[in-house]
C-alpha cells in the first residue's frame, strides 16, 4: 500500500493505472498457478474413480462438449478405403476424418458412432459439467477392513481399505509429544543460557549454534544402532526422542533469543520475593514466553507431521504404528495409478496441517521471522 | 542477540540461608525412583507387554500422557532433589538441571552420532574392517554417486535460485497490490503440506495417458490442447529433475516471500523518495537501494533453502523413486544404508553431506562470537 502511495507522487495518473493493472494482473496469474495443484487434488478426491481416470478434474467446471443429437445409418458394408458419402448432410469425407471427428460448417460435428455397424453420430456442442461428487474415496482410504463398492456398470466389488484413520491416530501420537517434549527441554535450557552463569555456558551454546545446520542424515545410522540395543526400534518412543533431538538446536536457539530479551526487572523482583529458580521458570518465564513457545510449537508440529525420513527409518515397516506420510508413500509405491486413493489419501494427510496453518497463520509467520535471525 | 545481564546468585538466593535438608532430599529421591518405575511400567504397557490387545486409541492417549507427563515430572522431581541440597551446592548444580537434558539430547542425537558416523565411514560394509578412504574414493567415482552430485548441484542452484528470485518478485508485487494478505496466504499455503503429499499432488499434475485417451494431468492436457504429444514428464532425462525441482519451488517460495516481505516493510520510505526525486527509475531504486538494504535477509533465505536442497529426499522417493536418473545424495544414502546394508559407504555419503554444510556452520559460529553475550 505504502509503495503505491509513493508511486503516485512520482508518475502520472495513467502510468499508475497501467502499473497497477500489471502488478495485480501478474500477481493474480501467479496465485492461480500456485493454487491449481491443490485445487486439482481436492476436486479429484471427491470424484468417482471412473471419472478421475477418464476425464480431467477441470471438467467439473462448465465446459463445451460434443453430445450426440442423432445417428445416421449408412449402407452396411460400405467400403472404408474410399471417400465416405453422408448423403443426409451432403458431405464426403475420409475414414480418418470420420474417426477424428469432422466439423461441419454449422458448428456440428460428425463422427463414427459405431464404425463396424457403419453408424455415424451427429454431435452438437453443449455446455456440460461432469460433476458426480462422492465421498466414497475417503471411506475407502480411511477404513482398515474390507469394504464393498459399486462400479459404474453396477457390479459389486470388494477391496481392502487403506486404514488411514489408524495412521492418522499414529501421526497424532507421534506429533504431540514430539512437539511438547523438545519445547519443554529447550525452554529450560534457553532460560539457563539467558539468565544463569555457569562454567561451560559459552561452549554449550556454541554447540547449539553449530548443530543448527547439521544434516540429520549423519545421525541416523548410529541412533538406529542405539535403538536396536535399547530394544525400542519401531516404537513411538524412538520417534519422540529422535524428533526431540533433531528439533532441539533450533528450539533452544529461538527460545534463547526470546527469553534473553525479557525485562530483567521482573526476574529480579521475583527472586527478591524469594522465588526459587524453578518457580521463576514455571511461573514467570514460561507464561511470558507463550508467543515464542506457540510459534515454535506450530513449526515443530508441522515438521513432525510432515516428516517422512525419520519415521521411515525408526518406525520401520511395523503396520500398527505407521504414520500418514509412510502410508501415503506406500500407496504411491504399490498403487501409483489409483488416483482415487492417492488424491483422497493426500488430502487426509493435509487436513490437520492446513487447519493449523489457517487457524494459526500469524503465529507461524512469527516463528519463521524469528528463525530468520539465524545466520 | 542482545547481551544479557545475569542475575548474581549471591544476591538472588532466598534471603534466609537454607541449609541441607535430608528429609526433603530423601523424599525427592524416593519421588524420582517412583517416577522412573512408573515410567518404565508405562513403557512396558506401550510395548504391549501387559495388554497386547489394548485399543489403539487408548494406547494413543496413554502414550501422549506418558510422554509429555514423563518429561515434566522428571524435571520437577529432579529439581526438588536439587532444591533440597545446601545453598552453595545447589547454586552450582542447578543450572545443569536446566541445561542438562537439552545438552544430553544434543550430544546423544547429533554430536556423538556425527563423530560415530565419521569413524564408521572408514570401515567396510559390515563395519568390521578398516578400509581407509576407500568409501570416500568410491563416493567420488561411482557413476550413480556422480549422477547424484550432479543432480544435487542442480537442486542447489536452480531450486534455491528460483525460490529466492520468485519469492522476492512475489513479495514486491504483493507489497504494491490491493490484495496483499490474500495473495501471500495462497503462496505460503504449500509450506503446510508434506513433501509426500506434494509429491502426490505433482504426480497428478504430471500424469501421463497414451495419446488416444483423455489426459487427466494438467500439464499434458495443456500440451495436447496446444497440439502437442502427451509426455511422460517424470521419465525423461535430464528434464525430470527440473520437474521435481518445481515441487520444491512450489513449496518453498512462500517461505522466501514471507521473509522478504517483512524485510521490504523495513526499507525506509524517505530513502526511496529521495532516489525518485533524483530521477531514479523503479528498477534502479530496486537494485540500488532495496537490494542492498535487505541483503541480510537474502543471505539468510538463500542459506536456509540451500541447506534444505542438499538434504532433499522425500520428493525424489515419492515421485520417481530415484529412477530415470533423478537420484540425489540423500536417496543414495538411504539406498546404501537400507537396501545394500553398506554402513561404511552410507556413513561416508552422510559425511559428504555434512562437509557441504560445514561453511554455514562456521559462519554461524563466527556470528555468535561477535555477539557480546558469549
Amino acid at each position: 500500500m505504502a509503495v503505491a502511495a509513493r508511486a503516485r507522487t512520482a508518475g502520472s495518473k495513467r502510468s499508475k493505472i497501467t502499473s497497477g493493472i500489471l502488478v495485480n494482473g501478474s500477481l493474480i496469474l501467479i496465485c492461480i498457478l500456485w493454487v491449481i495443484p491443490t485445487l486439482g487434488l481436492l476436486i479429484s478426491s471427491v470424484r468417482t474413480r471412473d471419472d478421475i481416470n477418464t476425464s480431467g478434474w477441470w471438467q467439473v467446471f462448465p465446459h463445451l462438449e460434443y453430445a450426440t443429437t442423432r445417428t445416421i445409418q449408412l449402407t452396411a458394408g460400405l467400403p472404408l478405403d474410399q471417400p465416405i458419402v453422408v448423403s443426409d448432410l451432403g458431405v464426403t469425407i475420409s475414414d480418418d476424418q470420420m474417426r477424428a471427428g469432422y466439423k461441419l460448417p454449422d458448428g456440428k460435428q460428425i463422427k463414427w458412432d459405431n464404425r463396424r455397424a457403419r453408424t455415424v453420430a451427429v454431435q452438437e456442442q453443449n455446455w456440460t459439467t461432469t460433476a458426480n461428487f462422492t465421498l466414497e474415496n475417503y471411506s475407502s482410504v480411511l477404513v482398515g477392513q474390507q469394504y464393498t463398492y459399486k462400479t459404474a456398470d453396477g457390479v459389486e466389488k470388494t477391496d481392502q481399505g487403506q486404514d488411514l484413520s489408524g495412521a492418522f491416530i499414529s501421526t497424532l501420537v507421534v506429533a504431540i509429544p514430539s512437539t511438547v517434549i523438545p519445547i519443554l527441554i529447550a525452554a529450560c535450557a534457553a532460560y539457563a543460557f539467558a539468565w544463569l552463569r555457569f562454567p561451560g555456558r559459552g561452549l554449550m551454546f556454541a554447540l547449539v549454534v553449530a548443530l543448527l545446520v547439521v544434516p540429520l542424515q549423519v545421525a541416523l545410522i548410529p541412533i538406529l544402532k542405539d535403538y536396536t540395543s535399547l530394544g525400542i526400534t519401531g516404537t513411538y518412543l524412538s520417534l519422540w526422542l529422535a524428533h526431540t533431538g533433531f528439533g532441539l538446536p533450533l528450539a533452544t536457539y529461538l527460545l534463547y533469543n526470546y527469553i534473553s530479551t525479557l525485562p530483567r526487572e521482573i526476574l529480579e523482583s521475583a527472586q527478591i520475593d524469594g522465588a526459587s529458580q524453578f518457580t521463576t521458570f514455571t511461573r514467570l518465564i514460561l507464561p511470558l514466553s507463550i508467543p515464542a513457545l506457540a510459534s515454535f510449537a506450530i513449526f515443530q508440529f508441522l515438521w513432525v507431521w510432515n516428516d517422512y525420513l525419520v519415521a521411515l527409518i525408526f518406525l520401520g515397516s511395523s503396520q500398527g504404528t505407521q504414520v500418514l506420510t509412510m502410508r501415503l508413500a506406500n500407496i504411491v509405491g504399490s498403487r501409483g495409478q489409483d488416483w482415487y486413493l492417492l488424491t483422497s489419501g493426500a488430502f487426509i494427510s493435509m487436513l490437520l496441517p492446513l487447519a493449523v496453518f489457517f487457524g494459526l497463520q500469524r503465529f507461524f509467520v512469527r516463528g519463521l521471522l524469528a528463525g530468520s535471525v539465524k545466520g | 542477540m542482545q547481551p544479557t545481564t545475569e542475575i548474581d546468585p549471591r544476591q538472588t538466593s532466598t534471603p534466609h540461608v537454607k541449609s541441607w535438608e535430608p528429609g526433603q532430599f530423601f523424599l525427592s529421591l524416593l519421588g524420582l525412583l517412583v517416577t522412573l518405575v512408573v515410567l518404565w511400567w508405562g513403557f512396558l504397557f506401550l510395548r504391549g507387554d501387559f495388554f497386547p490387545d489394548a485399543q489403539n486409541w487408548f494406547k494413543a492417549i496413554f502414550a501422549i500422557v506418558w510422554g509429555v507427563g514423563g518429561v515434566a515430572s522428571l524435571f520437577t522431581v529432579s529439581n526438588m532433589l536439587v532444591e533440597a541440597l545446601p545453598n552453595d551446592v545447589r547454586r552450582r548444580i542447578q543450572p545443569y538441571i536446566f541445561v542438562g537434558p537439552g545438552v544430553a539430547f544434543l550430544a546423544w542425537f547429533l554430536l556423538i552420532p556425527l563423530l560415530r558416523t565419521f569413524y564408521q565411514s572408514f570401515f567396510d560394509a559390515s563395519s568390521t574392517n578398516f578400509v581407509g578412504l576407500d568409501n570416500y574414493q568410491s563416493a567420488f567415482t561411482d557413476r550413480q554417486m556422480l549422477e547424484s552430485f550432479k543432480n544435487n548441484l542442480l537442486w542447489l542452484v536452480l531450486g534455491t535460485g528460483l525460490c529466492v528470485v520468485l519469492g522476492l518478485l512475489i513479495a514486491v508485487l504483493a507489497d504494491r497490490s490491493s490484495f496483499e494478505n490474500f495473495a501471500k496466504a495462497l503462496i505460503f499455503l504449500p509450506m503446510a503440506i508434506s513433501f509426500v503429499g506434494a509429491g502426490v499432488i505433482f504426480r497428478f499434475m504430471f500424469a501421463y495417458q497414451p495419446v488416444d485417451q483423455p489426459q487427466i494431468g494438467v500439464l499434458n492436457a495443456v500440451l495436447v490442447a496446444l497440439g502437442g504429444q502427451p509426455q511422460a514428464w517424470l521419465a525423461q532425462e535430464p528434464w525430470n529433475t527440473f520437474f521435481l525441482i518445481i515441487v520444491l519451488v512450489w513449496m518453498q517460495t512462500g517461505y522466501a516471500m514471507v521473509l522478504f516481505s517483512a524485510a521490504l516493510k523495513g526499507v525506509p520510505e524517505d530513502l526511496l523518495e529521495a532516489a525518485r526525486i533524483d530521477g531514479a527509475s523503479e528498477v534502479q531504486a530496486f537494485f540500488g537501494i532495496i537490494i542492498p538494504l535487505i541483503k541480510g535477509t537474502i543471505i539468510t533465505v538463500t542459506t536456509t533453502i540451500a541447506i534444505f536442497t542438499l538434504k532433499i529426499f522425500d520428493v525424489v522417493i515419492v515421485m520417481t523413486g530415484g529412477q530415470y536418473g533423478t537420484e540425489v545424495v540423500a536417496t543414495q544414502f538411504y539406498r546404501q544404508f537400507f537396501t545394500n546394508r553398506n554402513f561404511g559407504y552410507g556413513s561416508a555419503i552422510a559425511i559428504v553431506l555434512f562437509i557441504a554444510v560445514l561453511p554455514v556452520m562456521i559462519y554461524n559460529l563466527r556470528q555468535l562470537r561477535k555477539t557480546e553475550a558469549f
